[in-house]
């Protein structure tokens, strides 16, 4: 979820009952305390062993059934009151069945033995429709069964067993933190999601998961009612796969922005209050800095930035269900189709290095199995600037040779198909020590960016233009002040090409994408994108001031 | 049970309002059931169906207000669920911006719901697919699409006497048709009320005819061109006129920041901003495409126009912002109506000496709130026209135009076709910005 869904979302807030509407805000309400308790194991073996064996009964192949308790906490508020708090609980289960080479996917609320046996039989009449449309069976890659199996976020601080009260406290002093600094309007929120997922399939797995994830945000507004200007500062907090503890700040995760900047960045904890403060402050000084002439310019990304064009320009082009056309109608198909690859063409230059992995700490994406059960791992996606590899599921690998998935499946919900989702995509740090002055210190004329802004990229995933949250001159050297009205436009291999090397690992920090949108009818994902601060040289920067 | 009749619904909402204790209490059912079948390289890959009904209540004390939600209905379900509610409204602090719940309304009798798309089954799905794809390869061309459709409800009733019910069927339909070797890439979209109005060939044959000529595309200069913008490049993947629509709000414009605020405080409401032939009104009972007749508040959703021959007519205003500032509030409809003529898409071609054809934009991001800037590309059929033919396909290119400017740049409005729910002419618009070429197909 960006910036302007989640002012949106906001400003929905006020009619709450709109709220169940929303992706991943449907369910049951649950009190706080019915939140902490899990399911026993045990009962969920004997309901998924219910649709299994009948699967199995009405003629499936391969069955895998996912039990689901999808616990979702939410909290809005702007300036100094709260305007909504929403617990929601989902519960259900999806059984996936595989028929003469078809699959076929029902879901189901009623979580009996006998309701889990019935939608096994519909998944597998609607197989059975589908065979006949079916021109390749479908090709599971092997996988062995773990037998009974369980993998947790290692959380600190469980945010369910957190009072809302400290929660709420927590987002009004943010939001008094940036109306003592001049903010105008302040809108916050705490995205809260816990998903206690059981699998089971016909493999003999039976994986137990409780992953967690959280996100504080806000968005800071500075109008100037003689000129009319306003301009906005959203948080540079990252969402991440962490527990409450992510809101506790420690001064060892804290990065300082390069000099001249008033930036700072945040990894394993995020100071709310110091970030609120610092934007109402930022959010100010836009309304009267200096407005972009438009050109080339070394870039100097910060990873808070730096993470959404590696998910745009990295992650989606190589989803391998895009690059072979599933998504054709609606997210797109790939420049980096699989002849492109053969002819060996470079993605980016030497100091290109981007990996995928699920098991990151922190990360969004960190999890023990996948969502047809396959253990999560890393692999290499380019090296030295070469495109290696694709991210692919257990139905795709014969497609490129390979006998193994990558463990990146994912369905949003219970309700919802499992399919081929992007798994944490990051690009290494740079080998040698370099810190983000040293790399400023050598570009004549750039611009510094840190924040996601506005991202747009065409359906191949060749052109995209990118702002940022805050910007600011490089001038010989050094943070000559800040820039507005700044978005840079580059083709994804000329962008990557012109890659000039990345800071040291001591910089390396995430961005996540909360609520990432992909296939028909859209399920959302989260996903973590690893960097250091990079250089980019020679890329074209447009003035996006207009007048109306 | 996803589709519940009125009297049943109305039962359910009365008995879940006598088990509150609250001072005002609301609840709201909603119910559906969706068939879906989606289908790429020229094969089925996935199809479903899902039924649901949930509850949504809201209780209050005083300024106090609590929702819960649930999705079973038996006795002991339903009152907790009011209980539930009625515990959080005790634990939340006082709204500042609380309005009554509303007390009864007069709502427009609904057009929404069409016996035959209720109807709808999986091998008439299956169907769809199946002729799209055969179509396509007929002429070796690839389809991807997808064929969404089902009935659903909402009924709404509060303490306060308000009562409310609509059924609603909808089908949405896309398909994207590219040539085998990737170079070409056509584009059809629709959504129905009525099934029978759907005609899976013409419009799997329309994104054909644009996939088979758009092959061998050439680069032009980017910069300013007259476009002639389908309706699917008007409104669909987030479209740069709908985010006008979206962006009527009071409340932003009073704060200070949205295109609409006025310099030194105050809104743009009565001023004169898009060019003159622009009007854009909204109608639940519109034939072509109906809409809600009540919102999430129960206000009534009635024909009021948004922009009338250029100027700013009226904007949303929320209760809360509506009671503040002394006007009546709005509710937001579920579609809206752009007025046009007769001209047909070829009719503007004709008329036009030289341009630019677009049939979809696509990834469309906001840029700039202040002008409403927004970004995006061209997309599945991109073609240059001179002396009112279309002499070529054109490779795609980004823009950077704000919908402001665009509905002041007007060249000619045509006939509009239902898109989203909404009724969308096409229109030629002068002066189109593009920024950069893009090598997607």
């Amino acid at each position: 979820m960006r910036r302007r869904d989640f002012v949106g979302l906001t400003g929905l807030a006020a009619g709450s009952l709109l709220l169940p509407s929303l992706p991943g805000m449907g369910g049951i309400f649950v009190e706080p305390e019915q939140l902490l308790d899990t399911i026993d194991p045990a009962l969920k073996k004997r309901l998924a062993d219910a649709a299994l064996n009948a699967a199995k009964a009405t003629g499936a192949s391969y069955t895998d059934v996912r039990i689901g308790r999808y616990l979702n906490q939410y909290v809005f508020t702007r300036e100094k009151q709260v305007q909504n708090i929403v617990s929601t609980e989902s519960f259900g289960a999806g059984v996936r069945a595989l028929v003469n080479g078809a699959w076929g996917f029902a879901a189901t609320n009623t979580v009996t033995e006998a309701g889990l046996a019935e939608a096994a039989r519909t998944a597998v009449a609607i197989a059975k429709a589908n065979q006949k449309v079916q021109k390749t069976p479908v090709q599971l890659a092997p996988q062995k069964g773990y037998g009974e199996v369980s993998w947790k976020t290692p959380i600190e601080r469980n945010f369910f067993e957190v009072p809302v009260k400290e929660k709420v406290d927590l987002l009004l002093a943010a939001n008094g933190k940036a109306l003592d600094n001049g903010a105008s309007y302040v809108n916050s929120a705490l995205f809260q999601v816990n998903e206690q997922k059981y699998f089971a399939s016909t493999d003999g797995s039976y994986i137990d998961q409780d992953i967690h994830r959280i996100w504080p945000t806000f968005d800071v507004t500075v109008v100037d009612r003689t000129t009319g200007k306003f301009r906005s500062r959203g948080s540079m907090a990252s969402p991440m796969g962490l527990g409450y503890e992510y809101l506790t700040p420690r001064a060892s995760d804290k990065m300082a922005g390069p000099q001249g900047t008033s930036v700072i960045g945040y990894k394993q904890r995020y100071d709310m209050l110091e970030d609120a403060a610092l934007a109402a402050r930022q959010a100010k000084e836009k309304l009267t800095c200096k407005s972009v002439v438009p050109g080339k310019y070394d870039l100097v990304l910060d990873p808070s930035h730096l993470g959404l064009t590696i998910h745009e320009s990295v992650g989606h082009p190589l989803e391998l269900d895009r690059v072979l056309g599933y998504e054709a109608n609606y997210a797109g198909t790939s420049f980096a189709t699989l002849d492109w690859k053969a002819k060996g063409a470079p993605y980016g230059s030497k100091q290109v290095n981007i990996v995928a992995d699920k098991l990151q700490p922190g990360s969004l994406g960190a999890v023990g199995y996948d969502d047809e059960g396959v253990k999560t791992k890393e692999w290499d996606l380019i090296k030295e600037g070469k495109l290696v590899d694709y991210q692919k599921i257990r139905d795709q690998a014969h497609i490129l040779g390979q006998k193994e998935s990558d463990g990146c499946c994912y369905a949003d919900s219970w309700s919802s198909v499992q399919f081929q989702r992007m798994p944490n995509v990051s690009l290494r740090p740079g080998k040698d020590k370099l810190s983000v002055d040293e790399m400023i210190s050598k570009v004549d004329k750039g611009i510094y960016i840190a924040g996601e802004g506005s991202y747009s990229i065409d359906q191949q995933r060749y052109n995209f233009q990118f702002g940022g949250k805050v910007f600011y001159a490089i001038e010989k050297g050094k943070i000559a002040g800040m820039l507005e009205d700044v978005a840079y436009q580059a083709n994804t291999q000329e962008f990557w090409n012109s890659c000039a090397g990345s800071c040291d690992a001591s910089d390396y920090r995430f961005l996540g994408t909360f609520f990432d949108g992909k296939g028909q009818p859209s399920q959302v994902s989260a996903v973590s994108h690893g960097s250091s601060t990079t250089r980019f040289n020679g890329v074209n920067v447009i003035n996006t001031a207009r007048k109306i | 049970m996803a589709i519940l009749s009125k009297d049943e619904a109305q039962a359910i909402l009365k008995k879940v309002l006598g088990f509150s204790t609250a001072d005002e209490c609301a609840a709201q059912l909603t119910g559906s059931t969706t068939g879906n079948i989606r289908y790429a390289r020229n094969a089925v890959s996935t199809a479903g169906s899902s039924s649901n009904v949930s509850l949504g209540v809201e209780a209050r004390f005083g300024k106090r207000s609590g929702v819960a939600t649930c999705n079973q209905f038996d006795d002991a379900t339903l009152r907790r669920c009011v209980q539930r509610a009625e515990e959080i409204a005790r634990l939340a602090p006082e709204d500042p911006e609380y309005v009554p719940m509303l007390g009864p309304q007069q709502f427009l009798t609904p057009i929404t719901y069409a016996a035959s798309t209720a109807a709808i089954s999986p091998d008439f799905r299956a169907q769809v697919a199946a002729d799209s794809i055969a179509l396509c390869e007929g002429r070796k061309l690839t389809a991807a699409g997808y064929l969404e459709d089902g009935p659903s409800f909402t009924a709404i009733r509060n303490s306060k006497g308000l009562e409310g019910y609509q059924q609603l069927t909808n089908l949405d339909f896309s398909v994207t048709v590219r040539t085998a070797d990737g170079t070409g890439s056509g584009y059809a979209v629709g959504d129905f009320t009525d099934v029978t109005k759907f005609d899976t060939k013409a419009m799997t044959k329309r994104a054909a005819d644009k996939a088979a000529g758009s092959v061998g595309a050439k680069a032009i200069e980017p910069g300013k061109y007259t476009v002639i913008l389908e309706p699917a490049a008007l409104v669909s993947d987030e479209g740069i006129l709908n985010r006008l629509i979206y962006a009527l709000d009071a409340r932003s414009a009073d704060e200070g920041r949205s295109f609409l605020s006025k310099k030194g405080g105050g809104n743009k409401l009565g001023e004169k901003m898009f060019d003159s032939r622009v009007t854009i009104y909204s109608d639940p009972l519109n034939t072509s495409a109906p809409g809600r007749v009540f919102d999430g508040d129960g206000l009534p959703v009635k024909p009021m126009t948004w922009i009338d021959k250029g100027v700013m007519k009226n904007m949303y205003y929320s209760r809360f912002w509506a009671e503040k500032n002394k006007k009546p509030a709005t509710a937001f409809p579920s579609g809206f109506v752009m007025e046009g003529g007769t001209q047909s898409v070829e009719d503007l071609i004709k008329g036009t000496a030289k341009g630019i054809l677009i049939t979809r934009l696509w990834y469309i991001r906001d840029v700039d709130p202040q002008t409403l800037l927004v970004t995006g590309l061209t997309r599945d059929g991109t073609f240059y026209i001179e002396n009112g033919k279309i002499k070529h396909p054109i490779k795609n290119m980004r823009f950077n135009e704000s919908p402001v400017i665009m509905l002041n740049n007007i060249e000619a409005i045509g006939k509009p076709q239902r898109l989203g729910g909404n009724m969308v002419p096409p229109l030629k618009v002068r002066d189109f910005t593009f920024t950069s070429l893009s090598d997607a197909v």
